[in-house]
């Protein structure tokens, strides 16, 4: 277990409100080993940003960690103050956003941005850190990079900026990034690149990756792990090829059998019926069971299982009995 | 940048010209000159040799010209109160505003920028809420208030600070300072809140809710998750991203600092520019009046110019060619 990069034990955030107390993750467990990537799937609300969040420790109040424990390279960063946290972001964390167009600060150039995010981080000089800027520009196929790095945000495009913005999450040589929806914003034609460029980044520095996405198309190609959320709890873990093969949570199946893809051929797209239910109303027993196949009395009493770390597959009472 | 600072140039010029034509205007419609000139025993005669020789026969635009010609080399003409040429009476009383504002500015902006940076970071402390609901009172509280309560408050009560005058002044030959005496000092303290408190509290409100709004923005959160440490965050990158606003505002606030100094000034007695202009108005000194107007507004125009200018040392974005096809 040395090479285990993330370990997140049964890990809950709540959000007080006048609604009553909301859970955006509830007990959600999950580890990432050194050098792999896990996807996280779900739907919108299902709880994969807030828990990309969690891990990083920014979390917009009111919600906050109220239970279970996140641990990054052995040490435990969840009950980390203020300051210790901040220095665990960006050195041992970096973190892409899904928005490259606003994610960099428009007034500074960029290569600013890379040198005193470096110096913040590592012991090296200012000249140090810009020779190390441009070759982390070069890196993410920035050409020209020696005079980009006088430039600003607004004279690259989308693409370019999200590569930037991996320069930046990954300048202080982290062992985790979290990339939450890295693409989303970006044109079809560059995101291919873009999850490409990550995916070899961090093979190289042996970086693990916490794939933040609803593109299960993303998930497949890159992942080694995926989990799939369902309204704030893992409804699904395990390797990539199994998940997407022979998925055994109802949820998943549903999932997989309402993606399109090319081996279907034009036959009609399935889909789930009804929508994830808001967190103010989830029902009692297994989040799922309204929309599920497979629901028996037992979903509508008990909540299903809780998924821990490195066992079992789907949170589900039947699960496998439906069938893909 | 050089082709946008020669248009913006060109715009001051076209706002001066019209600014002098409603001041030169008063010459002709606020009462006759020749009225005020002569006293009350006069014949026709004197009245027609007294115009001819003013050049007030001669047709509006001749006139408008010649008006704006002399402006130009600085002469206003003579107070028709002092029987002075009215640029050296202005001359003398400048250095009085131009300190007092000067000072009121920089108290205005500092404390300004500072507190609205306080009050954004700790928004639900009870320090920053305090100084929150004190500022409504800079807002809401007229200036002559303010500066008649500070002058009973220290000036009356307690007697620390003087409340009228500008104490003792120290000749440069060309500029009268109040800086280098003690009594010039203290003279200063009053009459500088006063006129700078509602400016600072507007540039405070200002600071506070820009800040707000750009530590939402996805930026401020993607510093905090490069680990960048709190004062980077917040000056580094949340304070210049909100300058653009700040800056309009704040230049616009400089220029009433000096127009507004007129209330401050009758209240404090303070010699400057602005009691010099409300005397002329009480006595219809209408080339006194002229000339102020042409000065505020030549101080607008100029403050003006350097804030936009500013906008370009700021912000990069703006800094794009224009001749481009890319343009908006």
């Amino acid at each position: 277990m040395t090479d285990t990069v993330l370990k997140v034990v049964n890990l809950t955030v709540k959000i007080p409100t006048r609604q009553g107390v909301l859970r955006p993750v509830d007990k959600l467990s999950l580890e990432i080993a050194k050098g792999k990537i896990l996807g996280v799937v779900g739907e919108s609300g299902a709880g994969k940003s807030m828990t990309g969040n969690a891990v990083i420790g920014l979390l917009d109040p009111p919600a906050h960690i109220s239970g279970g424990e996140i641990w990054l390279n052995g040490k435990r960063i969840d009950t980390l103050t203020r300051e210790p946290m901040r220095a665990v972001r960006g050195k041992q964390i970096g973190m892409v956003f899904q928005d490259p167009l606003t994610s960099l600060n428009p007034l500074l150039p960029i290569g600013d941005q890379l040198t005193e995010t470096m110096l913040e981080h590592l012991d090296i000089s200012a000249s140090e850190a810009e020779k190390r800027a441009i070759a982390a520009l070069e890196e993410v196929g920035i050409p020209g990079a020696a005079e980009r790095i006088k430039s600003y945000p607004h004279e690259f495009s989308g693409g370019m900026r999200q590569r930037v913005v991996i320069a930046l999450a990954l300048c202080a040589e982290p062992s985790l990034v979290v990339a939450d929806e890295p693409t989303t914003a970006l044109d079809v034609s560059v995101q291919a690149q873009i999850i490409a460029l990550l995916k070899r980044l961090c093979a190289e520095r042996g970086t693990a990756i916490m794939l933040i996405t609803h593109d299960m198309g993303v998930i497949a190609e890159t992942a080694d792990d995926v989990a799939v959320m369902y309204a704030g709890r893992m409804a699904e873990l395990g390797p990539v090829r199994d998940v997407l093969t022979r998925p055994t949570h109802p949820y998943t199946q549903g999932l997989m059998a309402s993606t399109p893809l090319a081996a279907k051929g034009g036959k009609r797209l399935n889909q789930i019926p009804g929508a994830m239910p808001r967190l103010t109303e989830l029902p009692a027993g297994c989040a799922f069971h309204p929309r599920c196949p497979i629901a028996k009395d037992k979903c509508r009493a008990d909540p299903a299982p809780t998924l821990g770390a490195g066992d079992g597959r789907a949170a589900c009472w039947f699960a496998g009995e439906a069938g893909p | 940048m050089l082709a946008f600072a020669i248009r913006r140039a060109f715009q001051s010029l076209i706002v001066l010209l019209v600014v002098g034509l409603v001041a030169f205007s008063m010459f002709n419609f606020v009462g006759d000159p020749i009225d005020s000139m002569l006293g009350q025993e006069r014949t026709g005669a004197d009245i027609e040799r007294l115009r001819t020789q003013l050049g007030l026969d001669q047709p509006f635009p001749v006139q408008y010209y010649r008006f704006l010609e002399s402006a130009v080399q600085g002469n206003f003409g003579i107070s028709y109160r002092l029987g002075r040429p009215v640029s050296k009476i202005i001359a003398e009383r400048l250095p009085a505003t131009l300190e007092l504002a000067m000072v009121s500015a920089v108290l205005a902006i500092v404390f300004g920028v500072a507190l609205g940076v306080f009050t954004a970071i700790r928004r639900n402390g009870w320090a920053a809420n305090t100084v929150m609901t004190l500022s409504l009172i800079g807002v809401s509280l007229p200036t002559f208030l303010i500066g008649i309560l500070l002058i009973y408050l220290f000036a009356v009560e307690l007697g620390w600070l003087p409340s009228f005058g500008r104490g003792d002044v120290v000749d440069l030959g060309w500029w009268r300072t109040g800086f280098l005496t003690q009594s010039g000092l203290k003279a200063l303290v009053l009459p500088a809140i006063t006129l700078g408190l509602y400016q600072m509290t507007l540039i405070m409100r200002l600071v506070r809710s820009e800040m707000l709004e750009v530590l939402r923005q996805d930026y401020i959160r993607f510093a905090r998750a490069r680990g960048l440490r709190d004062r980077s965050v917040y000056f580094r990158h949340a304070l210049k991203n909100t300058l653009v606003p700040v800056i309009t505002v704040t230049g616009m606030q400089l220029g009433s600092i000096i127009a507004f100094a007129i209330i401050t000034e009758t209240v404090f007695q303070w010699p400057g520019v602005g009691l010099l202009f409300i005397n002329a108005i009480r006595f219809v000194d209408i080339p006194v009046m002229a000339a102020y107007l042409m000065l505020i507004s030549v101080m607008f125009v100029i403050i003006n110019f350097i804030v936009d200018m500013l906008y370009f040392a700021i912000d990069p974005r703006l800094r794009v060619d224009r001749t481009g096809s890319a343009q908006k």
